[in-house]
């Protein structure tokens, strides 16, 4: 290989640039960060546990979408026996009406788009 | 060698007994089915095997000619967040008036009965028992329910307009633009939709489901429309239809349309 120093050298070089947002996030201390959504519920249990929910809420809603619209079974039994009317506006956003704090931390942190809102009306928060 | 007596008489003792058993089974599955329907509802939401309006288009025509009465769509739109695009090639509409001509095309003839020329019938989505929309949609988007409602599931249309080529009654309204900044109003509890999509009168299931009469039902002053379960014997819309003349639009194209008018 002719001037294979050079080249290791440049491809170094290269890797520390690229990677340098990584390095610079480490050293400032900010790797460790994690959104942090706001609970501002007054009830002390989600239609799930809050572990259950975190992971799945989207498979959870898409079930509820489904039931409600296509099969017209609005009532959700929890594991506990309580009974919710399925629905994110009346059931879901009752509790977490603060969509800003709530969905759209984590929402912007991983990046998605989900498009409930392109449709279903947000409630007004307090500013 | 033929049946013998006894055998035919086994036979025909174990065939009367089936018979009288999957009566039994059919009625408790039959039975099972509506009360599984009441359990997985609300409390309070009306449940009904075939809903259907009739339009008592006097008290309605007489009312339109006096004061310009729109309460029903009015009504309508504003609890479905219609947009008002203020053009008429995008507008949106679930409930409109439409001259009796354009109505009932098939019916109208040159000597039509005084009064009736031009005059202003409520038409909206026929909930027909055969829908040729439900037929087209690639998607599914648009389906019948076991109540007789042609449902829309707004999440899985995907803006192709078939079902509009296919509705004979123009019920189908679709947004060319985002309806968002022309609602006046905005519903919290009721969706808006997004562009690319396909949009018509639900029959208020929504509604239906709280236990509440449809809005532009709610909304008639002169309550020129009525609406019930067609196959509750006893229901309103029966005993209407029972005691008086009805037409509905182009029946002769076989969507079996259940709006039905009182000329």
């Amino acid at each position: 290989m002719y001037d294979g120093g050079k080249i290791v050298a440049g491809l170094v070089v290269f890797l520390a640039v690229v990677t340098s947002p990584i390095w610079y996030n480490v050293v400032a201390g900010k790797a460790e960060y994690r959104p942090d959504p706001k609970i501002v519920s007054q009830e002390k249990q989600c239609v799930a546990p809050k572990a259950w929910m975190t992971a799945m809420h989207m498979t959870l809603l898409n079930s509820w979408r489904d039931s409600v619209v296509r099969e017209d079974n609005r009532v959700y039994v929890a594991a506990n026996g309580k009974t919710y009317n399925m629905s994110l506006s009346k059931t879901c956003m009752q509790c977490h009406p603060n969509k800003s704090e709530f969905c759209d931390r984590c929402h912007n942190y991983a990046s998605v788009n989900p498009y409930c809102w392109d449709c279903h009306v947000e409630p007004k928060e307090k500013k | 060698m033929g049946v013998n007596r006894r055998d035919f008489l086994k036979i025909t003792g174990l065939g009367a007994l089936a018979g009288a058993g999957s009566k039994v089974a059919a009625d408790l599955v039959f039975k099972d089915q509506a009360e599984a329907r009441e359990a997985r509802s609300n409390k309070g939401a009306f449940v009904g095997k075939r809903w259907a309006m009739v339009v008592d288009t006097k008290k309605c025509i007489e009312k339109v000619e006096k004061d310009g009465c729109r309460d029903c769509a009015i009504a309508c739109h504003t609890v479905h967040n219609v947009p008002d695009f203020g053009n008429p090639k995008d507008e949106i509409k679930w409930i409109w008036q439409e001259p009796y001509e354009h109505a009932f095309p098939n019916q109208h003839h040159p000597y039509t009965a005084e009064g009736l020329e031009g005059a202003p019938f409520v038409v909206f989505c026929n909930h027909c028992d055969n829908p040729p929309c439900v037929r087209v949609c690639p998607t599914k988007a648009t389906f019948k329910r076991e109540d007789g409602i042609v449902m829309m599931d707004f999440h899985r249309c995907i803006g192709c307009r078939f079902c509009m080529a296919a509705c004979p009654y123009g019920s189908r309204s679709f947004n060319w633009r985002n309806p968002r900044p022309f609602i006046q109003n905005i519903q919290e509890n009721f969706p808006t939709r997004m562009r690319g999509v396909v949009e018509k009168c639900l029959f208020c299931e929504e509604r239906l489901a709280e236990g509440l009469s449809p809005a532009c039902v709610e909304a008639c002053k002169v309550k020129a429309l009525i609406f019930g379960d067609l196959e509750d014997p006893d229901s309103e819309v029966r005993e209407i239809l029972h005691t008086h003349r009805s037409i509905q639009r182009k029946p002769g194209l076989g969507t079996m349309p259940q709006i039905y008018y009182i000329v």
